[in-house]
């Protein structure tokens, strides 16, 4: 295992480059100066242009730049926001609990709902059930998320007032936060009602976020479940006379599970990617929010270093993914 | 001598039609594909005959007729079957001719990535070696990122508009061309007809263009389906974020950004591009799901 995991961390060395160069080499593939670039339509003087150049080291040569810019990422010092004056990596940490608490809710709603789903219709292949399950699950992977959610918004939030419009917790509640989670959060202050807000505030978002992994989920759950139905260990198993139950909720399900993990990993990235679309709906205080308003602000150290971090976060999920399916199937673990 | 040859001509035509209508019989079991590809030429049509089908011009504002809604409800007109936007624009016209902006990207887009992908695909798969290597790292960089944060940087770079759009989701979808046509490449490498054709002389860029590559077309078709259909959504979403299309292009995510802000006044105006999105990725995506099970011998349903 211990060998396992030291290939697969060596695998990452040359990604982790190739993605500090890309958010590196962001700002300087612009053709033109960069202080210009950032500086935007403002003027500057020639000696505060100067100064600026020395400042963020634009003028020693590329290589110099990149070392240096590596060398700081190695110490944690991802840059300082144009807009707010913080070091960037705090920015980040702050938000990202946000993100992770919506997609993690996202992804809970989509497997509770899509593995069920997608193992009932291989069972009854072929029937009016798994046809209207596998169509609505095409739709979920077709919606135009942003969409949806405005949708959504309209019917639950305008017309049946149900849940809130956008934010994570009512504004009458206020609270330190601990662990960035609202959900935990709003248990811990103890305020009556904190936690129902912050459920509230954070059905509509899951539900949008989780639409597409849903409908992702719920077919590959199915096309496994297939896949090991037909095998001989199943039918050993309806032979010697298991329960259906057991016999498609244990024997079948485990084995199915191993292509539906790694389908769950590649969603990540899809969701981040949502995140960007969900928290700007929703107003999300969360780091895909936090992407979209610095890059319309034209707030560069901020879009370089979130762009890594993102493409850091995304880059060790897949890692854990990777790990969880060698510790599930050993055959990986040994094969390599 | 030419009968024999008309003989051989004979049975190539058949032997492709046999193909096709193999292809179709495949394809037609899956209603679902038949369906979508019914929807996906209905707007096609659409688009092509726009100017002859759309009852208004798609910037034409009439002055008497703000947040008209639809026909059926109380205050419609039959002018304006689905009603109109903010500014007094016709909907329905408007997404008409929006159906032209998502199928141009679809197609701009597919044609950009599956050229590039596959080029890249073609050589690396065939020469192997430390190229191959270098390459396929720098495609893992790429697909580390979320592709819409991507996108939205390099448009953010390049400065927003269509064009940008479609170049930075291609860029984003090439490196799934790539991968694909390696893993086919290489498979199709050890088979015995490479090497009868290598023993018979052929030359590298013909081995691997004409001998190889349309045995490898399979997969491609089918994720060519698929990145059809992610390019529409992927230039709506940007169009919709304000880093694609620029108003007041008729462009179906950037109409639903534009009346993004009506949205509790005039449920029309937000619901109808969505609707538009939907069908046609729905239907692109059923046709994928046909094809694969037409095309891709090791998916085909036993």
């Amino acid at each position: 295992m211990l060998r396992f995991l030291a290939s697969r961390l060596l695998l990452l060395v040359p990604t982790f480059i190739g993605i500090s160069i890309v958010a590196f080499g962001f700002i300087r593939l612009l053709p033109g100066d960069p202080v210009l670039l950032m500086s935007g339509e403002r003027s500057l003087p020639p000696e505060r242009h100067e100064e600026l150049l020395r400042q963020f080291g634009f003028d020693r040569p590329i290589w110099e730049q990149y070392f240096t810019y590596l060398w700081k990422l190695l110490q944690g010092d991802f840059g300082i926001s144009f807009k707010t004056k913080a070091p960037v990596l705090n920015e980040f940490l702050t938000l990202f609990p946000a993100t992770v608490e919506l997609a993690f809710c996202a992804m809970l709603f989509a497997v509770i709902f899509g593995i069920p789903a997608g193992v009932v219709a291989a069972v009854r292949r072929g029937s009016v059930y798994d046809q209207s399950v596998m169509g609505t699950a095409l739709v979920g992977y077709s919606m135009p998320i942003f969409w949806w959610g405005l949708l959504l918004i309209i019917f639950f939030s305008v017309t049946l007032q149900w849940t809130p419009v956008s934010g994570r917790i009512g504004l009458v509640y206020f609270f330190k936060p601990v662990t960035g989670f609202m959900l935990i959060d709003s248990l811990l202050s103890g305020q009556k009602g904190a936690f129902t807000s912050a459920v509230r505030h954070l059905i509509l978002p899951t539900v949008v976020l989780g639409t597409i992994p849903l409908g992702v989920i719920a077919r590959q759950t199915r096309s496994a479940m297939l896949e090991v139905l037909g095998d001989d260990y199943v039918r050993t198993a309806r032979a010697k006379g298991l329960a259906p139950f057991r016999v498609i909720g244990i024997h079948a399900l485990r084995n199915a599970m191993i292509p539906v993990i790694t389908t769950i990993g590649l969603q990540v990235g899809t969701l981040l990617a949502g995140a960007i679309l969900t928290e700007t709906i929703f107003s999300w205080p969360g780091v895909g929010k936090w992407m979209i308003d610095a890059i319309s602000r034209r707030d560069y150290p901020s879009v370089q270093s979130g762009l890594l971090l993102i493409a850091g976060v995304v880059m060790l999920v897949n890692l854990i993914v990777d790990l969880l399916y060698g510790l599930i199937d050993p055959r990986i673990r040994h094969g390599r | 001598m030419s009968d024999a040859a008309a003989t051989v001509a004979d049975t190539r035509k058949t032997g492709r039609m046999t193909l096709l209508t193999e292809f179709w019989r495949y394809f037609s079991e899956n209603r679902g594909a038949v369906a979508g590809l019914a929807v996906f030429l209905f707007v096609v049509i659409l688009a092509v005959f726009a100017d002859v089908i759309a009852p208004h011009a798609p910037h034409e504002q009439y002055r008497d007729a703000f947040l008209k809604p639809p026909v059926w409800q109380v205050g419609g007109d039959y002018r304006f079957i689905l009603g109109t936007d903010a500014v007094g624009r016709d909907i329905l016209s408007r997404l008409i001719y929006g159906s032209r902006y998502s199928l141009f990207i679809g197609v701009i887009v597919v044609s950009i990535s599956l050229t590039l992908g596959v080029t890249i695909g073609l050589f690396t798969g065939y020469f192997r070696g430390p190229l191959d290597n270098a390459v396929m790292r720098v495609m893992d960089v790429f697909l580390s990122f979320p592709s819409l944060l991507l996108a939205l940087v390099l448009v953010a770079l390049l400065g927003p508009s269509l064009t940008n759009a479609m170049i930075a989701i291609a860029l984003i979808q090439q490196p799934h061309y790539v991968r694909l046509t390696r893993a086919a490449v290489m498979s199709e490498m050890v088979k015995d007809y490479v090497t009868a054709a290598k023993v018979s002389g052929v030359g590298r860029l013909r081995l691997m263009f004409v001998t190889i590559l349309p045995n490898c077309m399979a997969p491609l078709i089918v994720q060519a389906a698929l990145s059809f259909s992610t390019a529409i959504l992927d230039a709506a979403a940007l169009g919709f974020l304000g880093m694609g299309a620029q108003p007041p292009t008729p462009e179906w995510g950037t109409m639903l950004a534009d009346s993004r802000e009506f949205v509790t006044r005039a449920w029309w105006v937000v619901t109808m591009p969505g609707i538009a999105i939907l069908v046609t990725v729905l239907a692109i995506n059923l046709m994928g799901d046909g094809l694969r099970d037409a095309l891709d011998p090791r998916l085909k349903r036993s």
